[in-house]
Formats: structure tokens, C-alpha cells, sequence
């Protein structure tokens, strides 16, 4: 039974994927023992009809989904009426969480509105799921260079707002140490495995953060969905810290609502 | 059967090599891979004097004195300074337990200079590996490209050359070494994009495609699970996971009397 918080569906802009067919995809998610996933889209990244956008992820997770999927939708705070969306997102689609790509959307975590959504995601109680970055910044599309989210005012944004339940996406190498003892221990704040790195890659990450702050996220289909799951072989977590990580965390995350 | 191309003394605490091999080699037993080549000590030196390459090289030597069963070492040599670097491969390779030579970011391989260290690799059937990348915000003066290693590699169609990396952005880097039959990537050392090994399969073949990790700043999960979750033949992951590097390896390690 594993929870994986970190999916896409539909196309990645630059390039197919071998897994960007939703049926496929959960199939292969199925065979892995993956139970449920927390799907954004990868047109939440660019489209500017963000409306659309969820809808069709919401229909795309009750039609091929399987009852794995489900939808966390895109919001952007720099469209007009974004309010909307959240509201949507919340009451037409039923979601749990939203995703938010500040700097493919062009706004900074200290920018008025950041402060705003957050506001406003609490009276809807979603989860917010961070999206620091989608790829490597060495390898982008060199008319679309898109910095990674820069991390220097978040352990004040989520000192402003400890009602938010935030989830750090790809954030390994993103956060400096730094930053990272500041917001670890803070309740509201959990980070997924997605981009762990080094070897024994977990066995160091529940160093700096609590295993209970951890949620296993693949970045499947864009990363291949074995280099989340082998993470627990390759480190020794023994089964409180395995199921906390693949499950449990993230139904307890769920549960808090 | 893995056989792992690229791996370094790091992401593991211990003082010596010989106590960061050990931990590294627990990683490696639990994730099946039976040789792991080392090639680079500490601390980083990315424009090495001979003195500081030497110093480097003589840290692999001692890492894999314990482990001449299970670890390989490629000598770590800066195009900067041939002569000094020819020695080194006399003394690392020739004379010593080595098996390949690393070249890194000091120098790019598409200059003749270096075409005397190819050479002598070739006739020593040494592995070369190259890294290469594709920033898009720009290499650094001495990163060599795949396009840098096709030119390499067009002056010396009977050696066998790395491009590792291939490159960072294997979109490019994959057709730019295409068209050189000399050339096997390395995939190791970049985030677990989805797609690349297929594509490296279906344009370059499998048997030109090498596993490698680049621990400890990589982890064995992320590099293995290219090979793993890629949507090509179990017979092709076998060539990528192992046996391409022991058929690159047989003639040296053979010469030296390694068992394999
Ligand atoms: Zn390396």
C-alpha cells in the first residue's frame, strides 16, 4: 500500500513520455502497489485556462483513474479571478489539495499575493502543494529558462500561515540547510522523497527531517516512478519509518481536513 | 548482473578511502551491484595539478587495494598537462591495478593535445571516460559537449570512448555521439528522466548504452531505476546494466589477471 503524492497526467510540453497515456500510467502505478496518487497536470504548468485544466483532470481521474487517482488542481494567483479556481477545485471537483508552480506562474513567495492564496486555501481547507521546481534547470528549453522557485522568504511565509498544510514538491538540493532546520520541525510543513539524492538517500533525509514529515512522491511519470520506490532499498528504514513514508503520513495529512 | 561505471568516495562520513569504500560497498551489496568502478578522491579539484591528480589517483589505489574483487579505479588525468598525465597513466595504469582513465572538466577533448592520452589508453585498452554536459546556461571554459567527444572520437575510430552524462540533456547529447560507432554513453550522474534509455536504445543500440551511478552525491535508487523502468527488452537491460562495461573491460582486466 503506497501513497504517492507526486504525479502528472496529461503531456510534459517539451517531449512524449513513456507513461503520459493515463491508462497506462495506472497500470503501471497498480503493478508497483501504488494505491492511490495525488495527480496534478502538466498543462497546470503553462495553459492559462486553469479551469479547464482541472476539470478535465478531475474527469480524467473519475473516468481512467481506477479509483488510484486523485486530482490536486492547478491554481495560478496571477490570472484573474483566481478565487474562483480555488473555489471550484473545492466544491465542483471535491479535491483534497491544490498545486502551485510560483515560478512558472511569476510571483515570488513574498509577493502579496502568495500571502493571499494562502488566506484563501484555508477557509476551502486544501492542502498546498509547493512545486519548486519540474526539471533540472540545466536542461531547459533555452527560449523557456524558468529559475527554481527561490526558497529565501518561505520560513516566513509559513510563519505567517501556520494553518496552511503545505507540501514541499522536488525540493531536494532546492533547500539550503538553512532554510531546512528552520521549517522542518514546523507541524504544518511535509516534504516529498521525489528528488532525495546521495546514496542511502533516505537514511539522510530523515536525519534533517522528520520521518513523519515525509511523503513518499514519485514525479511520475516525468521521473521514472522505480527511482522513488527503490529508495527503500537502498536505505534501511526499518517498517515504522517505510509505512509512514509510503502511507501513513500522507492518510493522517488527508484525515486533518 | 550490475557492473556499475562511475562512483566516488562521497556522500559517506569516514576520514580514510578505506572507511567511505566500506560504506559505500554496504550500499552497493543491497542494491545488487557486484563491481563498482571509483575514479577521483577529495577534496574536488576540477582544474587538478599533476600533484593534486596524483594525490587523487593515489587514494583510489589505496581504496581498492582492499577490494581488488569488487572495485575498479580509473585514473583521474587533466588534458592541461599531457606529459605529466601520460606518466600518470604509465604508473596508474600500465604499471599499476587501474583499468580506464577519468577526464573531467579542465580541458575540452575535441583539442589535439590530448589525442597522446587517447592513444596510449587505446593501446593499453584502458576505458576512457569523458564527462560531458549540455548546460543550457553555458559550460563551463574547459566542459567538453558530446559534439566535443564526436570530434574526439572521430580521430580515434579504433578507441572506445565514454561520453558521460551523455551530456545532461540526452535529448542532444544521444545525436551528437550517434553517428560515432566508437561511442558508448554513460548514463549515470543526471535526474531519473523518463524516456532516456529507450531513446538511447532505439538510436544508438543497447550494447552502446553503460550503466553507471555517480554515487555518493547520486543514489544507486535514481541511476538503477533508468535501466529498471525503462520499457525495453530484459536482454538489453542485462547489456546496460553490466555486461557492455565487462565486455568494454575483459581485455585489461584479462592482461592483469583480474578475475572477473
Ligand atoms: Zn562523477
Amino acid at each position: 500500500m503506497i501513497t504517492d503524492i507526486n504525479i502528472n497526467l496529461s503531456q510534459w510540453p517539451f517531449r512524449r513520455l513513456p507513461l503520459d497515456e493515463t491508462s497506462k500510467f495506472v497500470a503501471r502505478l497498480q503493478q508497483n502497489g501504488i494505491t492511490q496518487a495525488w495527480a496534478g497536470s502538466f498543462d497546470g504548468v503553462l495553459h492559462r485556462d486553469v479551469a479547464e485544466v482541472n476539470a478535465r483532470l478531475a474527469a480524467e481521474c473519475r473516468l481512467h483513474g481506477e479509483g488510484v487517482l486523485i486530482p490536486s488542481g492547478t491554481v495560478n494567483p496571477m490570472l484573474p479571478d483566481w478565487r474562483d479556481d480555488v473555489r471550484r477545485c473545492h466544491e465542483q471537483h471535491g479535491m483534497r489539495s491544490i498545486r502551485i508552480n510560483p515560478n512558472y506562474h511569476g510571483y515570488k513567495l513574498d509577493d502579496p499575493v502568495c500571502d493571499q492564496l494562502f488566506q484563501h486555501v484555508v477557509t476551502h481547507k486544501l492542502i498546498v502543494q509547493l512545486v519548486l521546481k519540474m526539471e533540472d534547470v540545466r536542461t531547459h528549453f533555452p527560449l523557456m529558462m524558468v529559475p527554481t522557485v527561490d526558497m529565501t522568504s518561505l520560513p516566513d511565509l509559513i510563519q505567517r500561515h501556520p494553518d496552511v498544510r503545505l507540501i514541499l514538491m522536488n525540493n531536494y538540493s532546492t533547500l539550503r540547510s538553512e532554510t531546512l532546520s528552520k521549517i522542518a520541525q514546523k507541524e504544518n510543513v511535509y516534504f516529498d522523497i521525489s528528488h532525495a539524492e546521495q546514496v542511502g538517500a533516505l537514511e539522510k533525509m530523515t536525519n534533517s527531517v522528520p520521518y513523519t514529515k515525509l511523503l513518499f512522491g514519485s514525479h511520475a511519470p516525468f521521473f521514472y516512478l522505480e527511482a522513488a520506490l527503490l529508495k527503500f532499498k537502498e536505505s534501511e528504514l526499518g517498517e515504522t519509518m517505510t509505512h509512514a513514508i509510503q502511507f501513513g503520513n500522507a492518510e493522517r495529512l488527508l484525515n486533518e481536513q | 548482473m550490475i557492473w556499475d561505471l562511475h562512483g566516488h568516495f562521497s556522500g559517506v562520513d569516514g576520514a580514510t578511502v578505506d572507511e567511505r569504500i566500506a560504506k559505500l560497498m554496504e550500499y552497493a551489496d543491497r542494491m545488487g551491484v557486484e563491481r563498482q568502478v571509483f575514479f577521483m578522491g577529495w577534496p574536488w579539484s576540477q582544474d587538478p595539478t599533476p600533484e593534486e591528480f596524483r594525490k587523487q589517483n593515489d587514494q583510489v589505489l589505496q581504496a581498492i587495494s582492499h577490494w581488488h574483487d569488487r572495485a575498479f579505479g580509473f585514473a583521474y588525468l587533466n588534458g592541461k598537462y599531457p606529459a605529466e598525465s601520460l606518466a600518470e597513466l604509465e604508473r596508474c595504469v600500465a604499471d599499476g591495478p587501474m583499468v580506464g582513465v577519468k577526464l573531467w572538466v579542465s580541458f575540452k577533448c575535441s583539442d589535439q593535445k590530448i589525442d597522446p592520452i587517447i592513444e596510449r589508453c587505446g593501446e593499453l585498452k584502458a576505458a576512457i571516460y569523458q564527462h560531458t554536459w549540455l548546460k543550457v546556461q553555458g559550460n563551463r571554459p574547459g566542459e567538453s559537449t558530446p559534439a566535443d567527444l564526436a570530434i574526439l572520437a572521430r580521430r580515434h575510430p579504433d578507441v572506445s570512448i565514454i561520453c558521460g552524462h551523455t551530456g545532461g540533456d540526452w535529448t542532444r547529447g544521444i545525436r551528437a555521439v550517434r553517428a560515432e560507432p566508437n561511442v558508448s554513453i554513460g548514463i549515470g550522474g543526471s535526474e531519473p528522466t523518463a524516456g532516456f534509455v529507450e531513446m538511447a536504445v532505439r538510436e544508438l543500440g543497447a550494447e552502446r548504452v553503460i550503466y553507471g551511478s555517480d554515487i555518493g552525491g547520486r543514489s544507486y535508487a535514481s541511476q538503477l531505476a533508468k535501466v529498471y523502468g525503462a520499457d525495453i527488452s530484459e536482454a538489453d537491460k542485462e547489456l546496460i546494466l553490466g555486461l557492455n562495461l565487462k565486455r568494454m573491460l575483459t581485455p585489461i582486466l584479462n592482461a592483469k589477471g583480474v578475475k572477473r
